[in-house]
């Protein structure tokens, strides 16, 4: 049993004193509706997995199974040696970011939101204000920078322009909101020091904006690709959209080829999104602790 | 026995020394090029070629993925970071020559009337000031694709010769189906591929007139010649229905899949037309017009000596370039890339000139253009915005045309006004 | 010790506040407005990456001001805007509400409203634009011409392609607002609910007087973040019109674009940086405007 049979929802309680039939019949359309929705959601991915099975000849026949299925295509990316050290780096870059993102963003969301002080909201709109600049015009001042401290080609020049991010802080900063000051002070007067009951009282409560958090930036640092590709020399180094993006040039592109990478990049992502949603389904049972 | 054990200390002495000295002298240059499999393979070759030759000079090749290779490599250059020798596309020649990146091609080792001679004309466009500044190894034209199959199925005996042979067989091959949709075009359009190549360099001069005046600052297409030209390639649709833009989405998507009968394209295509199993096609040169001229577009990517190379790098750099423009060079990167070589001594040999897939295109090198263009897409996208003022917008040629010539002349303008 | 005990509490919380801010501050000054404020003030000059900068004062502005593209691509920018937030906003929320509700297979019907967001995008626009064909090959068409409808010309037509454009972007973004908007609503204590069932509210009252107002700060996330998200709309747009970025006729080509090709394909940094701060300008204000009218009152 998961949580959510524990959580009461609305429908259950309200429509108990309706006939049970009525109950269930309302509850299938939406289930089934729901499901078709998802069905026509995933429609464009299962074409994209049908043309990385396909034979090049095979791409523009536009049918969803193809004649002649063939896993040439991922044999051919996954045999590239390259691809494996990709891989790596993706991973590894995705994981730190991640756990940077989640550390710092809602560190600063939470003191912009708990502490008051002269200041903040200029600084909320400073930092909000970072996501007005288009990534394209950012990416040569920090290639400069790169160059002058040496940071290019390397881990450290792939990740610190994403180590925190205004989308995180503005995120976790809504989400503290929603925790209770009465809490806090609380701990206060039980002497915990401000970081202490940051980390050991304000953060569990929101586990399901970190887990949220968590995916999205494992996301986009996964598929990050101008500054990765601007930033790395060798192809040691770069990591996978980069890496498979050598498999086109100027005239030829096997879309056969970019759909297999799409397809073997979504699995990733598709295990942390697993993985962490489960803490966005547990939510927050607070049965009896607010007053 | 002492006299020829102190000769034997000698010698190995004095070779040990030279061998010392020699390895002293040893120079690294370094070479960018763009990342394409076959490419990389065919300069792993050359620079084997070269070494072994030169034993004192190490060429290190460094290679990008092409996305932004045009950004990676003006980012790189100015922050220090540069090469000895660089690709660069032909486009980029000006841009280079004005930020003092490159350095001209020292005219002793390439003595521009040996050069103008021994390559195609074309490549007089990367003269500039009186010596070179780059020069290809392998150069690009376009030829027409034709499905064999389609041809047979029709009772077409072969390519068309004539722009209006073109229209009459795209004709033939024109299919529809009950409710009078385009299933199957004659021959694919697209001014987003070649065909604004095809418009400015091949269209236009065979309807009589010269797509731009004083060396491309001027465009001059927006009269007699070029609303022929203009209307012969709308006209295609329009007029006689044997083409659909945006039919399956891209030209060459619309020839791979079989369902087009003609379809204009450069030699860079070949490639990913091989892999495309049961799809028999042949090439032919472009169609001539009814007077006979003809006339195609070849562009190309070139190499040169970047200003950062000095004193020995820069001696070792010419002669990498020396080797890399030689007719052994361009035979190899023919055989492993596809690409076309340079130089007629190469081009035309009996071999090449008459290969089956290779010759058309190899042929059309004597008589091809070369753009010189400020700002490619941009310039493509008016052509590309003429067309569909026409098709969707409904808007009469002329004005479409004139429209388009003053757009393209802004461009240029302010690309040539300092 | 004695310095410690003469700060009041509200210093000390200054205190903390302001070391807990440090270094964080001091990372997006470094990486975020230092390089905003270079492209200020190259904005001012001309510059083609390769020469030096040269000052050009107002030039590039009063260029932006004559460039009729500019107009039509500021325009193209707000219809983003204004399509594309309620839209998505009100899809992902019914969706999200309802899925909330939802225990059979609840985590596989999740997974596949957000597979479309983990997708590359690049791939995904090559999918619809082949969705967008006409008859025989696109499926859209095929549909419409089996009930007898007249077919529509999706992509290569100046005033459907912003909306056909559109379409995948909201696709793609609906799982992750729908994420966002479980989260919030997971986060709303059962105690509420309790309460209301308690009170034998109905379910419409419960939604409009409890869940939606609890949402709040959820709903100005959502709303202004994706209001960040389509007026910076590029890679969708760019990928579903690959063969004639932003067109046809620049219908469909938003400002990051113009921003884009200015400065890869045109090299013409400063004019891109000039179009740079007239989109910062934009989204600032309108996400001021924003927080300001969703703000509690």
């Amino acid at each position: 049993m998961t949580a959510t049979d524990i959580r009461p929802t609305t429908d259950g309680l309200l429509t108990a004193s309706k006939t049970p039939i009525k109950r269930s019949y309302g509850q299938y359309i939406r289930w089934l509706l729901l499901f078709l929705g998802g069905i026509a959601m995933v429609m464009p991915i299962a074409w994209m997995i049908s043309t990385s099975l396909k034979w090049p000849h095979e791409v523009y026949n536009l049918k969803l199974i193809p004649d002649e299925p063939t896993i040439e295509n991922y044999t051919y990316v996954l045999e590239d040696g390259r691809f494996y050290g990709w891989f790596l780096n993706s991973i590894v870059i995705a994981m730190v970011t991640t756990i940077s993102n989640i550390l710092f963003d809602s560190l600063v969301g939470y003191t912009l939101c708990k502490f008051k002080f002269p200041g903040r909201y200029i600084i909320f709109i400073a930092i909000l204000s970072t996501l007005m600049i288009p990534t394209e015009m950012l990416v040569i001042p920090w290639y400069i920078m790169s160059q002058t401290f040496g940071w290019l080609d390397s881990y450290w020049g792939i990740m610190f322009p994403g180590l925190m991010t205004a989308f995180g802080t503005f995120l976790m900063k809504q989400f503290f909101e929603t925790v209770p000051d009465d809490f806090l002070e609380a701990a206060r007067i039980d002497g915990l020091n401000e970081l202490q009951i940051w980390w050991t009282v304000a953060m569990p409560l929101v586990k399901p904006a970190l887990a949220a958090l968590a995916i999205f930036v494992f996301l986009g640092n996964w598929t990050a690709f101008i500054w990765p590709l601007i930033v790395t020399n060798s192809p040691e180094m770069y990591t996978v959209p980069v890496g498979l993006s050598s498999f086109g040039d100027e005239a030829d592109v096997a879309w056969e080829l970019i759909m297999t990478g799409a397809a073997i990049s979504t699995i990733p992502t598709l295990i942390v999104f697993i993985v962490f949603q489960r803490f966005i389904i547990r939510g927050v049972v607070m049965a009896g602790l607010k007053g | 026995m002492t006299n020829k054990f102190k000769a034997f200390v000698l010698g190995s002495a004095i070779s040990a020394a030279t061998l010392a000295a020699s390895t002293a002298q040893a120079v690294e240059i370094e070479y960018w090029q763009y990342f394409f499999d076959a490419r990389v393979s065919a300069m792993e070759q050359l620079i084997e070629n070269f070494e072994a030759a030169n034993p004192d000079i190490t060429v290190k090749m460094t290679h990008f993925p092409y996305a932004d290779y045009r950004t990676k490599v003006a980012a790189a250059i100015p922050a220090g970071e540069g090469p000895d020798v660089v690709q660069l596309f032909y486009g980029w020649l000006n841009d280079y020559v004005d930020a003092e990146l490159i350095q001209p091609l020292p005219s002793d080792v390439f003595a521009p009337d040996r050069i103008d001679a021994e390559f195609f004309p074309m490549v007089q466009a990367m003269k500039d000031g009186g010596h070179y500044w780059a020069l290809p190894t392998a150069v690009r034209s376009l030829a027409l694709f034709y499905n064999e199959r389609l041809f047979e199925d029709a009772g077409i005996d072969g390519p068309p010769a004539t722009l209006d042979e073109l229209v009459e067989i795209a004709g033939k091959l024109t299919q529809h189906d009950g409710a009078g949709n385009i299933t199957q075009v004659g021959i694919t359009t697209g001014m987003n591929a070649q065909d604004h190549h095809w418009f400015r360099e091949v269209l236009v001069r065979q309807f009589g007139g010269e797509p731009y005046a004083d060396n491309y600052q001027t465009v001059n297409y927006n009269n007699d010649a070029g609303m022929a030209a203009a209307a012969f390639y709308t006209g295609l649709e329009q007029e006689h229905g044997v083409t659909a833009a945006g039919f399956m989405d891209e030209p060459q998507a619309a020839f791979k899949a079989g369902m087009a009968g003609m379809h204009i394209d450069g030699s860079f295509r070949i490639g990913s037309l091989n892999k495309i199993r049961g799809l028999r096609w042949g090439v032919a040169e472009l169609p001539a017009a009814s007077d006979g001229t003809q006339s195609n577009y070849s562009s190309y990517w070139v190499n040169a000596i970047t200003s950062k190379a000095e004193g020995e790098r820069y001696e070792a750099s010419v002669k990498f370039m020396e080797y890399v423009t030689s007719d052994e060079a361009m035979q190899i990167w023919l055989d492993v890339v596809g690409e076309l070589p340079a130089k007629p001594s190469v081009g035309m040999t009996e071999a090449n000139a008459n290969h089956e897939v290779y010759g058309p295109f190899i042929r059309g090198l004597a008589y091809a253009n070369t753009t010189i263009f400020a700002n490619e897409s941009a310039q493509r996208q008016v052509l590309m915005d003429m067309v569909q003022r026409v098709g969707i917008e409904d808007q009469p040629l002329s004005e479409a045309l004139a429209i388009a010539a003053e757009a393209e002349q802004d461009i240029l303008d302010e690309y040539y006004a300092d | 010790m004695p310095f410690r005990n003469s700060l009041t509490i509200r210093q000390k919380h200054i205190l903390w506040a302001w070391s807990f801010l440090a270094l964080p501050v001091l990372f997006y000054v470094v990486i975020r407005f230092y390089p905003t404020g270079n492209a200020i003030v190259l904005s001012f000059q001309n510059w083609n990456l390769l020469s030096d900068r040269t000052w050009a004062g107002a030039e590039n502005y009063i260029k932006l001001w004559n460039d009729e593209v500019f107009w039509k691509v500021f325009k193209n920018t707000f219809v983003y805007l204004l399509l594309g937030t309620p839209f998505s906003l009100v899809i992902s929320f019914f969706i999200a509400f309802h899925l909330d509700r939802v225990r059979f297979m609840h985590g596989f019907i999740r997974m596949m409203y957000f597979l479309p967001f983990m997708t590359s995008a690049v791939a995904m626009a090559w999918v619809w634009r082949w969705f967008y064909q006409p008859v025989p090959v696109g499926i859209f068409n095929n549909i419409l011409a089996t009930f007898g409808i007249p077919q529509i010309n999706f992509l290569n037509s100046t005033t459907n392609a912003l909306p056909s454009v559109l379409a995948p972007a909201v696709w793609a973004g609906l799982g992750f607002q729908v994420i966002i908007f479980m989260a919030g609503l997971r986060a709303i204590p059962t105690s509420y609910y309790e309460a209301a069932r308690i009170d034998g509210v109905s379910g419409f009252t419960i939604l409009t007087q409890i869940t939606i107002p609890l949402l709040k700060p959820t709903i100005i996330f959502i709303t202004v973040f994706s209001s960040i998200g389509f007026l910076r709309i590029f890679d969708h747009v760019f990928n579903m019109t690959t063969n004639n970025p932003g067109g046809p006729l620049n219908a469909t080509k938003p400002l990051v674009l113009m921003i884009y090709d200015t400065a890869f394909n045109g090299f013409d940094m400063g004019y891109a940086a000039a179009q740079t701060v007239v989109l910062f300008t934009v989204l600032l204000c309108v996400s001021l405007l924003q927080l300001y009218l969703l703000r509690d009152r």
